[in-house]
């Protein structure tokens, strides 16, 4: 449905996005983590035609079997709503403050299908139950302001469902809210994924939601995928040093707080900050940061290497390895 | 909302008492004897000291100020010394005049404004909105009164399309409005060039918000988006500078009532300040003080009709 083919992403002298090759279809639940900066969202933005206006846009990027990567803001509304969706970060800014739920649900319905208030207003009534929003008539006429953190995303994920869409691409859709209700979101987007056979892309850095929420991950790090496989695999058995660093900064809650000695423990964290996009290496992007770096990491791109079946990683220590 | 309403009006009242207050001190302070300006300067004393009399200006100044709210209450805002008639008839021939062109300025101000700074926001850093910029810097710089004349040269003059001014009363309708369409373009310019600059600045604001990327991620078109989603929301902004513009718009109207020789409240004013006519001086302040105060009341309820966050702190 979706094919990226060494798809990169520029913005002058800095690079957003390298290479990025990648399959998503009908019924994928694919996970796609990294720190901030690491280039994940930009890269939901370009499958929703979205990226700004300075971006430089290079490779193949194919939505049904047709090249968009150049494609029109008209040829690209076509597509948006209808075949590929997209929730956001924060549930309250993301929605029109000045109006009614209700409304901003039924407003892509209208627009796209052209239906009737009352159609639209079933329709949109049916959303709110199936996204689990108790006394959904009541719910509908309300501003974003009156509703909870967490209403207020399955409201978002009830526009996102508005004209039935077979792709929902969620861009860290649980970071704003807390742990509990943050849960349930993520559970209800699987559920959805699985009932309408919808594909998911779930964008995050919690790995737990992760493991609980999709087939497939992909790593990601400095505008490059590092890593790649079934999610648990890649969360059992981390090939790529990023990776591995990721998954050990996960606090643990079987551990105790405190060491031996009564200190606190601290959890082990990469070493530096992700660069900005003008310093990234032009090798590994993860030179520099790297605790097992070889001499040439940060000069030489190392090749995506296919490790096992459905399981890549791009780095020079495994080709060594593999020597 | 009950209670908002009651404590604006309360200090709508208050608001025109203490306008009240001021412009009865200021035009009594005034130098010159209105009997003086009444009789002319040939009339003998003994005239002076009577019409003084019936003027009631030998009273103290609080009973003089206290009749005077008094019987404006009532509607009676004396006579006129230089018209000889009410000044509430004065009024009342030349409001029509000026409401029109106060509202026929702002619908134009309106229209050519909000449409050019949305353009403008759409086109950001694009020609369009250099263009919208250029224009309005333009509009802002050029005085109101300088453009009337340019605009009588070109459309009265030289090309004789329509009068270059006065008015023949509302019973030809037609040729009415021919004689506002200079005024009304005049008074305008100046207006929607100050409120384009506005609009896009509040509609750039808003384009940075979140839920306008929502909005585009429902597949709904960038000229559905800014106009259904981004200018609602730059509307508080928006309204509070048409407020203070209502203020400017009717004063505005006196300048350009005196350019196009209109009969309206503007060239009243004018006419009688240069005849020290103090009750209809008076009057006429009064009446433009209680428009501007409205003018803010109404902008007050609006906030709250245009973002319902406001209406639980209201």
């Amino acid at each position: 449905m979706i094919e990226l083919d060494d798809f990169s992403v520029g913005f002058g002298a800095g690079t957003a996005l390298r290479g990025a090759t990648l399959t998503i279809r009908k019924g994928d639940r694919l996970g796609i983590v990294g720190e901030s900066g690491s280039g994940k969202t930009m890269l939901a933005l370009c499958l929703m035609g979205m990226a700004p206006d300075s971006a430089q846009l290079s490779g193949r990027l194919s939505i049904d079997g047709r090249d968009m990567a150049g494609a029109s803001e008209a040829q690209w509304q076509v597509l948006r709503a209808r075949r590929i969706a997209m929730i956001f970060q924060e549930p309250m800014a993301a929605l029109n403050p000045l109006r009614r739920v209700g409304d901003t649900v039924m407003e892509p319905m209208r627009v796209h299908e052209g239906l009737s208030r009352g159609a639209a207003h079933k329709r949109a009534l049916a959303l709110f139950e199936e996204v689990g929003i108790p006394e959904p008539v009541d719910r509908m006429r309300q501003f974003p302001h009156e509703l909870s953190g967490g209403q207020r995303q399955r409201v978002l994920i009830a526009l996102a469902l508005a004209c039935d869409p077979v792709m929902l691409i969620a861009d860290e859709p649980t970071t704003a809210l807390d742990a509990n209700v943050a849960l349930r979101i993520t559970e209800l987007l699987v559920r959805l994924a699985r009932e309408r056979g919808m594909a998911l892309v779930f964008i995050t850095h919690d790995l737990a939601a992760v493991a609980r929420t999709t087939q497939d991950i992909v790593v990601m790090y400095g505008g490059d995928m590092v890593e790649r496989g079934a999610t648990a695999d890649v969360l059992a058995a981390p090939m790529h040093p990023y990776t591995r660093g990721l998954l050990a900064a996960r606090p643990d809650p079987t551990v105790p707080a405190r060491n031996a000695d009564g200190t606190r423990r601290r959890l082990p964290s990469l070493p530096g900050s992700v660069p900005p996009l003008n310093a990234l290496p032009q090798g590994c992007r993860f030179a520099g940061r790297c605790p097992v770096e070889l001499a040439h990491c940060a000069t030489r791109r190392p090749a995506t290497r296919l490790v096992a079946d459905n399981r890549q990683a791009a780095c020079h220590l495994l080709e060594e390895q593999a020597r | 909302m009950g209670y908002f309403i009651f404590r604006r009006t309360v200090g709508f009242i208050l608001t025109l008492l203490a306008v009240s207050v001021v412009v009865f001190a200021v035009m009594n302070v005034l130098p010159g004897d209105p009997a003086l300006t009444i009789l002319g300067m040939d009339a003998t004393e003994d005239a002076l000291a009577a019409l003084r009399e019936q003027l009631g200006l030998n009273e103290p100044l609080l009973t003089r100020y206290v009749n005077w709210v008094w019987n404006a209450l009532q509607g009676d805002f004396g006579i006129s010394h230089s018209f000889r008639v009410p000044v509430a008839d004065l009024i009342v021939e030349r409001l029509l005049m000026t409401v029109s062109l106060a509202v026929a300025g702002m619908v134009v101000t309106l229209i050519l404004a909000l449409g050019l700074g949305i353009g403008a926001a759409a086109q950001h850093r694009k020609f369009g909105d250099w263009g919208v910029m250029f224009l309005s810097q333009l509009g802002i710089a050029v005085p109101a009164f300088w453009l009337s004349m340019l605009l009588v040269l070109l459309f009265a003059v030289n090309l004789r399309w329509l009068p270059p001014g006065g008015f023949a009363g509302w019973s030809d309708p037609m040729a009415a409005i021919r004689s506002l369409i200079l005024p009304t373009i005049a008074l305008a310019v100046v207006q929607s060039a100050v409120l384009a600059r506005v609009t896009r600045s509040a509609a750039l604001e808003v384009m940075r918000q979140d839920f306008v990327r929502t909005a585009r991620a429902s597949g709904l078109s960038r000229r559905r988006v800014l106009w259904r989603h981004v200018l609602p929301n730059a509307m508080v902004p928006i309204v509070t500078i048409v407020g203070m513009q209502f203020a400017s718009l009717v004063t505005g109207t006196i300048v350009i009532e005196n350019v196009f020789y209109l009969p309206g409240l503007g060239r009243l004013i004018f006419q009688s300040i240069s005849n020290r006519d103090l009750p209809t001086v008076q009057a006429l302040v009064m009446l433009f003080a209680a428009i501007v105060v409205t003018a803010n009341f109404v902008v007050d309820l609006l906030y709250v009709v245009i973002d319902p966050r406001l209406k639980a702190r209201a």
